[in-house]
């Protein structure tokens, strides 16, 4: 291994000569990394001051880690002009072909590339932040717990991958610089939420919550470099010439994958569903599984979370309740007349959650679909531990209340769970035959066939139950 | 060394190359003609692994261009149309870079280095940054990073492309020694006197498709038909008396010269100047008439344009 990882070395010795060279990338990263924590510790000290004069004590205690994220990210950003032009840079410049003709292996590249992305930003980040608490500790003030220390490092090691293998993937898709400069806003905008986001969690100070951020945003970039390894091909860094969207390509590609040769809507179920349920079955196994497990699991936990003495707690006055089933649902997003609750409704509220849960799997390779689908099938678990602690027929209350809908409406959130779980293992999976925006727009056809074959009619039968059927059964249990 | 079958590459609906078929053995130099986006470059990509035939196959060295991608790319130099300099990198590092990548250790890549350095008349801005080199310069320092681990195939594409007259016949030097060092060699170029000083084989491309290849000598033979020779005279002559051995086809006759042709000259353009004399002819020259490369790939050409147009 050692032997096949020197090579590594060698490109990135070469791509850190060129840089050294290059004071556009020098002069940007010294004066992030030597000038912008004393002008960060100026402004925190102002910040402090100002805070201890009205008792922001809170505040005061959250400044210096927020301080510590933000002067670890910048220098990270110049990790996005390395990586941005690491491939299509070669290519504008003609050094491609000669790099490409050598016996690098395709990891091989790709990692030199990233190495050298990585490496020496994520350096200058550490050397930042280092300047920084050694001035934070010489005013006296308090630093950071390690525990929150070393949340702060992994972070900021988090943003560097995640931005360098977003900004390699775009460079090896692009065909010009310019291109791949437009292209970056994919990267630095979700970054800046997931900042804000990240800032948001520092100053709430909740450790876990944190470290789940952390664990995450590493999650996310280390599928991010799997899915960069998996579609980096010399050949279509040579095949292309100019940049354009071709949506014609795109909307032929989508109908030949979503329709294919059928004729009639049988034969589409027959072969079209068919063959997209072939490929889900593993993901489906999967996930029924997780079903079962994640429900026990968060019954248990919540059971176990619920104080002794619940059930007295919870005897309520009427109007109470009514005011808690208020909050209840209008955090749930929905109306607050009982009326409003009609089958379509819920059957648009449904497919709206379906679609975000695609949309969050999509822009995270299938993590945020999957984190959906774990709190939808959890909060079944926790509802039936809640109502067992308030000394209420829970069993009976899921079968009536939940079973009629949900032995459809359950299923559907597997399978779409399980289609935006193929969507992303297909994202990650090499495949020398065909290039990154074929197997996007396949993964996509299947979803789209998952979900318009299977999971919008079990919304649709679902819906009509819930809005016509359930509140019978309901209204006969409750008599 | 170099083996293709019937191998082709298509993009989208769109043959670059088809059915190609090439056997360039050690110690041979092939040239590739054609016009610009003929499958000239296409065809090295495949030869190097850097492009997936979509049909046939082709071995490099005894390797498969797909399944030993990265055997074919140890054992070849390929010199791109574009040179593919780091300018920031010295010419001393930037063949360093590429012997190391070769995996050539230090003391050979050191020797091998200064040595190409010194041939191509680099040694002098060995140290200067490949930046500030002339066009020529540059290509000389391509061509020294193919040549660096000694690889028994070659593939050049426009080896001589921006040099001064003086440098490219240093280059075709060098690539004439290295076919008597048994290196297969696939040249592609423009430079149709380049193809003929260099080239045992000439292979014309056409829209991807191979249309006539052979020695120089069989491709003028093919396309321009058999060699014709020219006798002229120091006095105008008027033919009478003459006469003319079997075998030997008149092809133009004036006063001042006899245009001729004939399957076995050895023997029979001894016997037609013996005749001359016999005749009274006063012969100053004997010569073949000049049939450039030239003519006979732009008669291909042509005839490839007017089929398209038919």
């Amino acid at each position: 291994m050692k032997e096949k990882l020197i090579p590594v070395w060698w490109l990135a010795q070469r791509e850190l000569k060129d840089q050294f060279r290059d004071w556009r990338i020098l002069f940007p990263l010294v004066v992030l990394t030597f000038l912008f924590p004393p002008l960060m510790n100026l402004v925190a000290g102002s910040a402090v001051e100002f805070a201890a004069k009205y008792g922001g004590e809170l505040i005061l205690d959250r400044l210096v880690p927020f301080s510590i994220l933000i002067i670890g990210f910048f220098p990270v950003t110049v990790a996005l002009v390395v990586a941005l032009e690491a491939f299509v840079g070669e290519k504008e410049r003609g050094t491609i072909e000669a790099l490409l003709g050598t016996p690098f292996l395709d990891w091989q590249l790709y990692l030199g590339k990233f190495f050298v992305g990585v490496v020496f930003p994520l350096l200058a980040s550490y050397t930042s932040i280092a300047i920084y608490v050694y001035m934070v500790k010489k005013q006296d003030l308090n630093l950071p717990s390690p525990n929150l220390m070393a949340q702060l490092l992994i972070l900021a090691a988090a943003h560097a991958l995640l931005m360098v293998a977003g900004a390699i993937a775009i460079s090896t898709q692009s065909t010009s610089v310019r291109a791949a400069n437009l292209l970056a806003s994919f990267i630095i905008l979700p970054v800046a939420f997931l900042l804000q986001a990240e800032s948001f969690f520092v100053f709430w100070g909740n450790d876990y919550l944190l470290w789940l951020v952390a664990f995450s945003v590493l999650i996310m970039a280390i599928l991010l470099i799997r899915v960069g390894l998996a579609h980096f091909q010399r050949e279509y860094l040579l095949g292309r010439e100019i940049d354009s969207i071709n949506l014609k390509w795109i909307g032929r590609t989508l109908f030949d994958s979503f329709i294919g040769e059928v004729k009639t809507p049988f034969e589409w179920y027959k072969v079209q569903v068919g063959a997209s349920l072939q490929k889900i079955k593993t993901p489906l196994l999967i996930l029924s599984i997780s079903a079962v497990f994640i429900s026990v699991a968060s019954y248990q936990v919540m059971s176990a979370l619920l104080p002794p003495e619940f059930a007295e707690k919870m005897e309520f006055s009427d109007e109470e309740k009514e005011q808690s089933l208020d909050k209840l649902q209008s955090a749930m997003g929905l109306p607050a007349d009982e009326t409003e609750i009609t089958f379509s409704f819920i059957f648009f509220h449904n497919i709206q959650a379906v679609l975000v849960m695609f949309l969050l799997g999509l822009l995270s390779l299938g993590i945020l679909g999957e984190l959906a689908f774990v709190v939808n099938i959890g909060i079944i678990g926790a509802v039936f531990a809640v109502l067992d602690g308030m000394g209420m027929p829970a069993t009976t209350l899921f079968m009536a209340g939940v079973l009629p809908h949900g032995i459809f409406e359950i299923p559907a959130i597997i399978f779409v769970s399980a289609a935006i779980l193929y969507f992303g293992a297909i994202m990650v999976t090499p495949n020398p035959e065909r290039t990154m925006g074929v197997v996007f727009v396949h993964a996509l056809s299947d979803w789209l066939k998952i979900g318009v074959g299977i999971v919008f009619p079990l919304l649709f039968i679902a819906a009509l139950i819930e809005a016509y059927i359930t509140p019978q059964i309901l209204a006969y249990f409750v008599q | 060394m170099i083996l293709t079958e019937n191998l082709g590459k298509q993009f989208d609906n769109f043959w670059a190359v088809s059915d190609v078929k090439l056997d360039v053995k050690p110690g041979k130099i092939l040239a590739l003609l054609g016009q610009n986006g003929a499958g000239k470059t296409t065809t090295i990509r495949m030869l190097t692994g850097l492009l997936r035939p979509t049909q046939g196959w082709a071995r490099v060295n005894g390797h498969d261009v797909v399944k030993e991608a990265t055997q074919v790319r140890a054992s070849v130099g390929v010199l791109t149309e574009q040179h593919g300099l780091y300018l920031r990198m010295t010419a001393v590092e930037y063949l360093d870079f590429f012997g190391k990548v070769y995996g050539l250790d230090i003391p050979t890549r050191k020797k091998r280095g200064d040595y190409l350095l010194e041939y191509f008349g680099l040694a002098e801005v060995a140290n200067q940054p490949s930046g500030t080199y002339s066009k020529g310069m540059k290509q000389k320092l391509a061509l020294a990073r193919t040549l660096i681990h000694k690889p028994p195939a070659l593939l050049l594409d426009e080896p001589t492309s921006a040099m001064d007259p003086e440098s490219a016949r240093l280059v075709r030097n060098e690539i004439a020694n290295l076919r008597s060092s048994k290196r297969a060699i696939v040249i592609c170029t423009h430079n149709l006197s380049e193809a003929e000083l260099l080239a045992d084989e000439i292979a014309i491309i056409y829209r991807g498709k191979i249309l006539i290849k052979g020695t120089l000598d069989i491709l003028k033979d093919k396309v321009l038909g058999p060699t014709e020779y020219e006798i002229k005279f120091s006095i105008p002559y008027n033919f009478v008396n003459l006469k003319i051995p079997k075998d030997i086809e008149i092809l133009e006759k004036d006063s001042q010269k006899l245009r001729f042709t004939t399957e076995n000259p050895e023997e029979n353009n001894p016997k037609l100047l013996k005749e001359l004399s016999v005749a009274g002819a006063s012969v100053l020259t004997l010569e073949k008439t000049s049939r450039t490369l030239e003519n006979a790939y732009l008669k291909v050409m042509a005839e490839a344009q007017g089929k398209e147009i038919q």
